[in-house]
């Protein structure tokens, strides 16, 4: 069973740190006394950036790491909202609301936890490793050796990580589903595995095909883009398996974004 | 009419901020507007609701109505596009699991409803008419964003009449048809509403519009078009509130890119009774509880007395 969320909160959080990371990433680290304390792995925080000036809609960023009363974003400049946010400096403050959302299960004491990433996805699966009662096994895909973020917070964890590049500049040429595939297919691999999954879409179905195949239980983090964060105006929703078998639309914001991968309805995706 | 200036009022002295939409007397002019503030339970941790004039939930039809596919909404500079398409899970879920849970706050629920036919209209305000914890009902002829016919009730003067006389024929609750912006006559549709029974109007509804990706030249919108709010569109919105206060004695209830005091004290000035904020709401959750506080604050300044004093209290 997934763990219901704690209470939320609007908290103008201070930054403490900002700090340009490999690949065109930041980190950005803030004070947030209410939020940082509270998250879960796989929950996330919706910030408003005070510029563009005609900004609508706050920016939702899952949390790398918690740390006391800070926690830890990082982040790439894509658009208009993330590029203003690289402008933030010590001492200014950026509104959050958190934690928000439904994030990863407790880990089954009986598995041995095997994680897949994509991009950013690494930083967002960090927090899971560091609550996983043991450490496992973890898998990291980039475009090339620049887009693999964090190996060595996870070693620290005791986790070992095999990486793949579409470009070979580091571990595997290839896919994140190459190495994955030769560990899935191993008769010697440990036979109780639970994934978990975050980076983009195609990525996370390909996660939910091999889970189906070899009967694993799969947990995947949807990335949406969001308005309220709040489950209220139904922009971020995904088409799942509802208890009774049909489809309906299930809020990425409020019942994810972490997902059972075998609920999913990957057709009806956008 | 109000159209000296006064000196400023002490700092202690609270302003009456009541006002009367018909026969429903609100604590204060600001309420939540239809579709930006779910069915008010997803605010609760961040929102007291004790603070709000009103509370104006996500549109209700009869049966559960599962919308538009994504994407759903496009920012634009200072607005967003929505194209949500009405989802809702029916009026008797909503009964069961959400008005349930509103009414255990003092603050009035206005539901917002619709339907792809007349008859549907009728069907949904009567199943809210004994409806205990509804305070009013908000009908929604405009929303852009389903194409079974409600676009018709919006901009057709003589199907907009049919819809709110049939839904005054279906219940007592108090009225407040809800208006679309893109018509000739603003004023045509506030004296129907008038004529045909409705208590007040609320405007404005989301302006049509639409975005495309150039690079790709695909729509930006799975639904291709839909409504503009925000603050893009509160020009708009203020001029059409301004031309319906003249046509009509209804009570009016302005909306349209409301996210500070003075822009609910516009609409109030250019005639409306009562505000609502919508998209401002995504970003800043408080933005409605803020907007009471200072109200108080702006009529201490403007010498009032009473929030009422404001209500089409344009200077020339």
């Amino acid at each position: 069973m997934q763990t219901q969320p704690p209470s939320i909160t609007i908290e103008d959080a201070e930054v403490l740190r900002q700090e340009p990371w490999q690949g065109g990433y930041h980190l950005l680290v803030l004070r947030a006394p209410f939020i940082a304390p509270r998250v879960q792995p796989g929950q996330f925080v919706h910030t408003r950036l005070t510029a563009p000036a005609d900004a609508i809609l706050r920016r939702p960023f899952s949390v790398f790491k918690a740390d006391g009363d800070t926690l830890q974003i990082l982040y790439k400049p894509v658009g208009r909202g993330t590029s203003a946010m690289c402008a933030l400096r010590p001492g200014d403050s950026l509104s959050l609301i958190g934690p928000l959302g439904r994030g990863f299960p407790l880990p089954r004491p009986d598995a041995v936890p095997v994680i897949v990433a994509g991009g950013y996805g690494m930083a967002a699966l960090y927090l899971l490793a560091k609550t996983c009662p043991r450490p496992g096994l973890a898998f990291f895909g980039g475009a090339t050796v620049e887009d693999i973020l964090c190996v060595s917070d996870f070693e620290v964890l005791g986790w070992e990580v095999r990486v793949a590049t579409e470009d070979g500049s580091r571990g595997v040429h290839g896919l994140v589903t190459a190495p994955l595939d030769a560990f899935l297919a191993n008769p010697s691999r440990p036979s109780t595995i639970e994934l978990f999954a975050c980076g983009p879409n195609g990525m996370l179905r390909a996660i939910a095909e091999r889970a189906h195949h070899y009967s694993l239980p799969a947990w995947v983090s949807m990335d949406r883009n969001m308005g309220c964060g709040l489950g209220a105006c139904l922009t971020c929703v995904q088409k799942v398996r509802g208890p009774n078998g049909h489809a309906v639309w299930a809020r990425v914001c409020k019942e994810g974004p972490v997902f059972d991968a075998q609920t999913i309805l990957w057709e009806d995706e956008a | 009419m109000t159209t000296e200036r006064r000196p400023p009022l002490d700092a202690e002295f609270q302003p009456d901020l009541s006002v009367d939409i018909g026969p429903l007397r609100l604590r204060n002019p600001v309420m939540t507007a239809s579709g930006t503030f779910g069915y008010g339970t997803e605010y609760a941790d961040l929102v007291d609701f004790e603070k709000l004039g009103a509370i104006v939930v996500k549109g209700i039809s009869l049966d559960p109505w599962s919308g538009n596919s994504t994407p759903r909404t496009v920012e634009v500079a200072s607005g967003l596009i929505n194209a949500i398409g009405l989802q809702n899970p029916g009026v008797e879920k909503f009964i069961r699991e959400h008005l349930a849970q509103l009414k255990r706050f003092s603050t009035p629920v206005i539901v917002n409803i619709w339907g792809r036919t007349v008859e549907e209209y009728a069907a949904v305000a009567r199943r809210f008419d004994t409806e205990e914890g509804v305070a009013a009902l908000e009908i929604n002829v405009s929303c852009p964003n389903i194409k079974e016919g409600s676009k018709l009730f919006g901009t057709d003067l003589t199907a907009f009449r049919k819809v709110v006389a049939a839904v005054r024929e279906a219940t007592r609750k108090p009225m407040i048809p809800k208006l679309a912006p893109n018509v000739s006559d603003i004023g045509a549709f506030a004296r129907a509403a008038e004529e045909s029974g409705a208590d007040a109007i609320s405007l404005i509804n989301s302006v049509p519009a639409m975005v495309v990706d150039a690079k790709t030249r695909r729509p930006r919108l799975a639904n291709i078009t839909g409504g503009l709010t925000g603050p893009a569109i509160r020009p708009i919105a203020l001029k059409l509130v301004w031309e319906a206060a003249r046509a009509t004695k209804l009570p009016i209830i302005g909306m349209g890119g409301i996210t500070e005091t003075e822009h609910a004290a516009e609409f109030m000035i250019v005639g409306a009774t009562a505000v609502a904020v919508g998209t401002a709401t995504f970003a800043e959750p408080r933005t409605a509880m803020r907007i009471v506080e200072g109200l108080a604050d702006y009529l201490r300044r403007q010498g009032m007395k009473s929030v009422r004093e404001l209500i089409g209290s344009l200077r020339s």
